[in-house]
């Protein structure tokens, strides 16, 4: 339970850090918070030949609104983001999801773009990216991209990175002050992974009826999804608990993760449903409050 | 530090100087020392327990920069420049325990003692703020670290009691504490020395013990 041999590097700025990546490619793997890729590096399931540690790079900390989107840097602890003020009321969302990542000493160290670069079907923020078509900035020496988030999560573990790309930022868009936003997900102990997660932000009408809705679902595929054809279902229907119940039995269909020790296939199909059900009522209750208010 | 154009200057051993429980210190450590391993075996502050080794049980929490991190999903050289804190500086004298590990005997809020010294540190932790905690809220505050004797229910009441000593020792001393930050405590450390019954039979830090 020991890490393997590495040649460790450590660049303090962006360029550096890039100029590494590019340079060494496959063979390279980025440490941020280190709360994914230490427990892989501890029980030898990764072995890079060179680890780049990106924790003093002061380029990737920041946090503001540019351009109607917040832009969060990639090396932003999780836990500032949660303590954030400025980001819980710009995009609502994502308060709502960060106390359910881990643990709050998991949070102390991991970071945003780490989450995001990892991947996981099962993680909190790049649930929250499909859900509100986020964008994730990608640099390279060739210059830098940007990639949709339900493009850049491609299947388990795995994301549109080229080899010598580094996540440098994920920028959200600005949700509408109307808009309510809320995040579900049920695990059998806190901190754990989730069997089920979903996130949702919806504005309703006078009359009570969806004008826009958004779902995003994790842990039920290899990768976050958005939930379209229930959002289709919901557009323009009242936002009653009887209507959102009914369109959410959809996500049923989008359950492919076979049977495992945490949960029976059929198991993970009902509480897909009910997280997203829950999210999706949580979600036009809190836009109601925000129109009435 | 290493340059882009020249990674191959980097060495398997780099010489750090961070803060450990107060003191500075410096060492060569290999780039990939674990900071829990590093703790351990290069300072000899066995309090770090480790349990799995890959962040899931929690027991080798320590304080880095004031806040609880798992050691063993940090590279000690990553702790170069910083601080870091373990249950050895609450107590230099095991017949002088800090009002919170004076808690977990009274309560009894330990039994194989393997969590203790993380379970002690989140108590700092969280108690810093001085507030209130309902039970709902210890058991969430306390949910990253696993007791394997599950003996919550004493650890929940042990971490309450902790922060009711510690808030009595704030008042009762200068008046100016609020609770925040290591003086604070230190405060009520002082405050709370000759008031606490010690708990009957019990004659050692709870969380120091040696394990293999």
């Amino acid at each position: 339970m020991k890490p393997p041999r590495f040649l460790y590097c450590d660049p303090d700025t962006l360029e550096e850090a890039v100029a590494l990546k590019s340079q060494h490619e496959f063979d390279a793997l980025v440490l941020a918070g280190g709360q994914s890729l230490m427990p892989m590096l501890n029980m030898r399931l990764a072995g890079p030949e060179v680890l780049i540690d990106i924790n003093g790079v002061t380029d990737l900390q920041h946090i503001g609104r540019i351009n109607g989107t917040l832009e969060i840097g990639a090396g932003v602890r999780q836990s500032v983001l949660e303590a954030h003020s400025e980001a819980a009321v710009a995009v609502p969302l994502i308060a709502a999801a960060m106390p359910h990542i881990g643990h709050i000493e998991n949070r102390h160290r991991g970071t945003v773009g780490g989450s995001i670069a990892h991947a996981d079907a099962a993680a909190e923020l790049p649930c929250t990216a499909v859900t509100l078509d986020a964008v994730i900035v990608v640099r390279s020496e060739r210059g830098e991209r940007q990639i949709a988030a339900t493009d850049f999560f491609q299947g388990f573990l795995t994301n549109a990175c080229e080899p010598d790309e580094l996540v440098v930022a994920i920028r959200y868009p600005v949700t509408s002050p109307t808009a309510g936003s809320a995040f579900t997900e049920f695990a059998r102990r806190e901190g754990d992974f989730a069997l089920a997660s979903a996130g949702a932000v919806a504005e309703v009408d006078a009359d009570g009826r969806f004008t826009s809705v958004a779902i995003g679902v994790g842990s039920i595929t290899t990768k976050p999804v958005r939930a379209r054809a229930i959002e289709e279902a919901l557009l323009g229907r009242a936002a009653t608990s009887d209507v959102i119940k009914d369109a959410a039995r959809q996500i049923g269909d989008a359950v492919t993760l076979s049977s495992d020790m945490h949960a029976t296939s059929r198991y993970r199909r009902h509480l897909a449903t009910t997280v997203v059900t829950r999210a999706v009522a949580a979600a036009a209750a809190d836009a109601q409050n925000r129109s009435a208010s | 530090m290493t340059t882009a154009e020249n990674p191959a200057t980097a060495t398997d051993t780099r010489t750090i100087t961070l803060l450990v429980n107060g003191r500075e210190v410096t060492r060569a450590v290999s780039t990939r020392t674990t900071l829990s391993d590093f703790l351990r075996e290069d300072l000899d502050l066995v309090s770090v327990h480790l349990g799995c080794e890959h962040g899931v049980c929690g027991c080798c929490t320590v304080l880095f920069d004031g806040e609880s991190v798992r050691a063993c999903l940090m590279l000690a050289v990553q702790a170069r420049g910083h601080e870091v804190e373990t249950v050895e500086s609450l107590s230099a004298d095991q017949n002088d325990l800090h009002p919170i590990q004076q808690s977990f005997a009274e309560e009894q809020g330990l039994q194989c003692g393997f969590c203790t010294p993380a379970m002690v540190l989140r108590a700092k932790e969280i108690l810093a703020d001085g507030r209130e905690r309902s039970d709902a809220e210890v058991r969430s505050d306390i949910s990253g670290i696993l007791c394997r004797c599950t003996g919550y229910q004493n650890i929940v009441n042990a971490v309450q009691n902790a922060g009711r000593k510690l808030s009595r020792g704030a008042n009762g001393g200068a008046g100016t504490h609020d609770g925040v930050g290591t003086s604070a405590v230190d405060g009520a450390e002082t405050e709370q020395a000759t008031d606490i019954d010690r708990a009957p039979g019990f004659d050692g830090p709870a969380g120091t013990e040696q394990r293999g």
